[in-house]
């Protein structure tokens, strides 16, 4: 009761009220967040803080000053410090870090999208810069953050040899859909088709570079042989609730080799049109996926390390090679295309890519498929928007067994910007290629 | 559900390749907050119906529906367009919702109301080809999305209170606190609702759900408690007042219907209970002031004599208390509220009689010279039920009726769309007097 008081004196009997809108949103919305009941003119920290599945916290925080009448809105105010400054609205969230103590290398996953991401917002007085205890905070709110929006079903798939998780939207349907293809190293990534199907399309999350399907990767290994790819392809197209002439590819670093070169070279895999994040064209055309794993293996004498011996990876594809072999022929690929480049990225070089490519579609005369949308600052790790930017992280080698540091690349600020702005442009890109050119028939 | 090839290519043949989409946002909300539909995709001009679905805890259908016609990119949006015909008509946002009535084949005489407040409400809105009153099968939907609202926004706690003989619910909001609170309390035959509690503690109040009409106080004569039964909510108010993450001088009351009958007189005749404001809905201050709580029921079964009925037999009460009595003794005596009042009236009210006795109320206040605490807000078409928005309105439901322990069917009133805009209206108006009250006027004095 004594602790009661003394709290009422110092906010003179006012009661500070934070308030989170919406309190409950898919993990792509944007959220306001309020602080009323201040002094005027009071300086506070908003503190943001969540615990990942492996029990690892996240923290961010931004320092403001109340206005006249005791308010703070975080998405009109300026942050004059903290972990991000600035007006920045979603701040809280995408310049979250490990909190101080934390093991080294972590990159914030969510493998169970079934359960909602949990965040606190805590408000403290003063600017404070650590010693967050959530006993001395002047008020305190929750956010819930899904993956998946009501309705959308999740099933495993097991299927012609094909594994992956399918997330389909409540409805009849029929509805297009996305072949969602992460790269090296993920294990089986869901989030990004959760929210695909959170926006209206069946998605099937493939998984191909895990263990379970590389484990002894040899070029005879069916399950990482092209034919995989196409059997995932159908197992979609065949949907009973998809529209099967409007599906597409996407996919992200190694998911870029594989959408590119199915999208060219195979007869059964026609997409209505290709995203690819963070990847490249180059590859030895006449080879299967573990082929063009393995051609990356041959150069690992390019790798570099920065001061901090963390593994850069982009020059193992360079220079881009003018043999028309060693890279897939964007000339003949019929359907539009969006690539995204973080101009920071490390890990592969993806920027000299996109000018390759662009340069080969000039010259085949398709070049008005091509849309390229390249990020400043921004890094490999282009994902759905406000998760925490990691510059580096562990990365298991699955072949050598062996944990190193990849540098993956981006700022901050930047590279959240570009994880807002190209996940917006993925979206409308996907609608307007998939719901909307109906009228026309695929190219 | 089984959907072949054949059937999924004259779907899209049906759409010219479109496929529709509806999406609603947000996707999880709160119970009070209003969201956007959108249907994409359609054909230009195409009629549609849109088609909300629910399914209550006694497992009965409560659905709405409404006519649009896309514009001229297909799109319908519920938020922008007018509905020509259905449950609901006009520009209505919401109508998909509080428009919503039991399923054709229920039991007659239904009311929407949900005990579980720790789950959501979850409805199916679908859109459907045409403009149709009936046939809303799943199958043939274009498209369908789906929403879950709760009543508790994250990180609210709900508590079972068995202290001190007092029975209720308590929600507390996340975080220290100290925070407001509110005593909340419900009228007849309902038992102990708690959905007002948890919306109220998602906006930031300590809220108790109190359980009285149904406990022992409202049993006890005269002869057994000489506190006039006030000592059971000087209890309950005290325990919300000593809770260590309540501001102990920013404590309201809330009451509907018998509720408002109890806040009135406690907050005029206990010396313990000194709410910050009072908020009173659908009730009345007419009741023997000399005499304990408990024997207003008593006063109302004197005078079911004066119970109507409606053609359709339903119960019409509102008589019970009328003519409004000019002897002090037999009302609360409102010249001695020292805090501010807020009185919720719906004129088509048929249950009490809520207009006649805030005028009277406003009287009593001129003439004491307190007249500036009051503020009344009386709504045109709007019944007794008037509960937090977009809930189905109940014009008429059964109920059991005290002490003669029948079932009837009770007469609320109300004008559909003209109880829901109050229902709306009221409580933007009550959480704005309950924020001005309790949050932002400075110090620890109880007047204006």
């Amino acid at each position: 009761m004594h602790a009661m008081s003394t709290m009422a004196m110092a906010g003179k009997g006012s009661c500070p009220l934070i308030t989170i809108q919406p309190s409950r949103g898919l993990i792509d919305e944007k959220f306001q967040i309020t602080v009323k009941n201040l002094l005027p003119g009071q300086a506070v920290t908003l503190h943001s803080l969540t615990q990942s599945e492996d029990s690892d916290f996240w923290e961010a925080f931004g320092h403001y000053v109340s206005d006249g009448k005791g308010t703070v809105k975080v998405a009109e105010d300026v942050s004059l410090g903290g972990s991000y400054d600035g007006l920045e609205p979603m701040g809280l969230l995408w310049s979250m870090k490990p909190a101080p103590g934390s093991r080294p290398g972590l990159r914030f996953r969510k493998k169970d999208v079934n359960t909602p991401l949990v965040m606190r917002i805590y408000v403290y007085k003063g600017h404070m810069r650590d010693g967050f205890n959530a006993e001395s905070a002047l008020a305190c709110a929750v956010t819930e953050r899904s993956y998946m929006a009501p309705g959308v079903r999740r099933t495993e798939i097991s299927q012609d040899g094909v594994l992956g998780t399918l997330f389909v939207p409540p409805g009849p349907g029929p509805f297009p859909a996305v072949l969602d293809m992460w790269g090296g190293g993920g294990g089986l990534v869901e989030y990004r088709s959760a929210l695909l199907a959170s926006h209206g399309f069946v998605s099937l999350a493939l998984e191909y570079f895990s263990s379970r399907t590389m484990g002894n990767a040899s070029e005879k290994n069916p399950l990482t042989g092209n034919e995989y790819f196409e059997a995932a392809f159908i197992i979609l197209k065949e949907h009973p609730q998809v529209a099967s002439e409007w599906v597409a590819l996407l996919g992200l670093s190694f998911g870029t080799s594989v959408a590119l070169g199915m999208a060219v070279y195979s007869s059964v895999i026609q997409p209505s049109c290709v995203v690819c994040i963070s990847g490249s064209h180059v590859q030895p055309v006449k080879e299967s996926i573990s082929g063009v794993f393995a051609e990356f293996g041959k150069n690992v004498h390019k790798t570099r390390y920065d001061e901090n011996n963390y593994v850069i990876w982009r020059d193992l594809l360079l220079p881009i090679p003018t043999d028309p072999n060693k890279k897939v022929d964007l000339g003949r690929i019929k359907c539009p295309l969006l690539l995204i480049v973080g101009e920071d990225d490390q890990n592969w070089p993806a920027a000299e890519s996109a000018e390759d490519m662009e340069r080969m579609m000039e010259t085949a005369g398709n070049r008005h498929l091509l849309t390229t949308l390249s990020y400043p600052g921004a890094g490999h790790l282009i994902e759905p928007p406000y998760s925490p930017h990691v510059r580096f992280s562990n990365f298991m080698l699955l072949q050598e067994k062996k944990k190193v540091v990849v540098l993956w690349g981006g700022e901050t600020k930047l590279h959240s910007y570009a994880q807002e702005d190209s996940w917006q442009k993925i979206l409308a890109f996907l609608e307007q290629h998939l719901y909307h050119n109906h009228d026309t028939t695929p190219q | 559900m089984q959907i072949t090839k054949m059937e999924k290519s004259i779907t899209a043949m049906a759409g010219k390749g479109s496929c529709p989409l509806i999406t609603i946002q947000p996707s999880r909300g709160l119970i009070d907050e209003k969201f956007q539909i959108t249907v994409k995709n359609l054909l230009p001009g195409q009629a549609v119906t849109l088609h909300s679905l629910t399914q209550s805890e006694d497992s009965d259908f409560w659905e709405a529906f409404g006519h649009y016609v896309s514009d001229g990119k297909g799109t319908v949006k519920v938020a922008e367009d007018v509905s020509l015909g259905g449950s609901y008509d006009g520009l209505e946002p919401m109508g998909l919702l509080w428009s919503m009535k039991p399923a054709p084949g229920s039991r007659p005489g239904l009311r929407f109301r949900k005990t579980d407040v720790c789950t959501p409400v979850v409805v199916r809105i679908a859109v459907y080809t045409g403009h149709i009153g009936d046939g809303f099968t799943e199958a043939s939907a274009l498209a369908h999305a789906v929403t879950e609202r709760s009543y508790m926004a994250p990180g609210v706690r709900r508590t079972d209170i068995r202290q001190s003989g007092v029975r209720g619910t308590l929600f507390v909001p996340l975080g220290p606190g100290p925070f407001p609170a509110v005593l909340d309390m419900w009228g007849g035959g309902g038992g102990l609702v708690e959905y007002r509690s948890a919306l109220l503690a998602s906006h930031g109040y300590v809220s108790l759900a109190l359980d009285y009409y149904s406990t022992q106080v409202m049993e006890k004569s005269p002869d057994n408690d000489p506190s006039l039964g006030y000592e059971y909510f000087e209890t309950a108010f005290t325990i919300l007042q000593d809770h260590p993450q309540v501001a102990s001088d920013r404590v309201a009351l809330l009451g509907l219907c018998f509720g408002t009958a109890v806040a009135l007189r406690v907050t005029a005749y206990s010396a313990v209970i000194n709410p910050r404001c009072v908020v009173c809905i659908s009730g009345s201050h007419v009741q023997p002031v000399k005499e304990p709580i408990s024997s207003i029921r008593a006063e109302m079964q004197k005078n079911y004599y004066k119970f109507r009925c409606d053609q359709n037999n339903h119960l019409i009460t509102r008589d019970m208390f009328l003519p409004v009595p000019p002897d002090p003794s037999k009302k609360v005596d409102v010249g001695r509220l020292k805090c501010p009042l807020l009185l919720i009236v719906g004129e088509d009210d048929q249950s009490w009689p809520t207009a006649e006795s805030a005028e009277d109320i406003e009287k009593m206040m001129e003439t004491a010279g307190n007249r500036h605490l009051l503020t009344t807000l009386s709504y045109p078409g709007a019944g007794h039920l008037i509960e937090p928005p977009y809930s189905p309105h109940a014009y008429a439901s059964k109920m059991i009726v005290d002490q003669i322990k029948i079932k009837v069917t009770m007469l609320w009133g109300g004008e559909t769309k003209l109880h829901s805009h109050a229902q709306e209206d009221s409580w933007q108006k009550i959480l704005a007097f309950l924020d001005q009250h309790l949050y932002c006027s400075p110090g620890t004095s109880s007047h204006l």
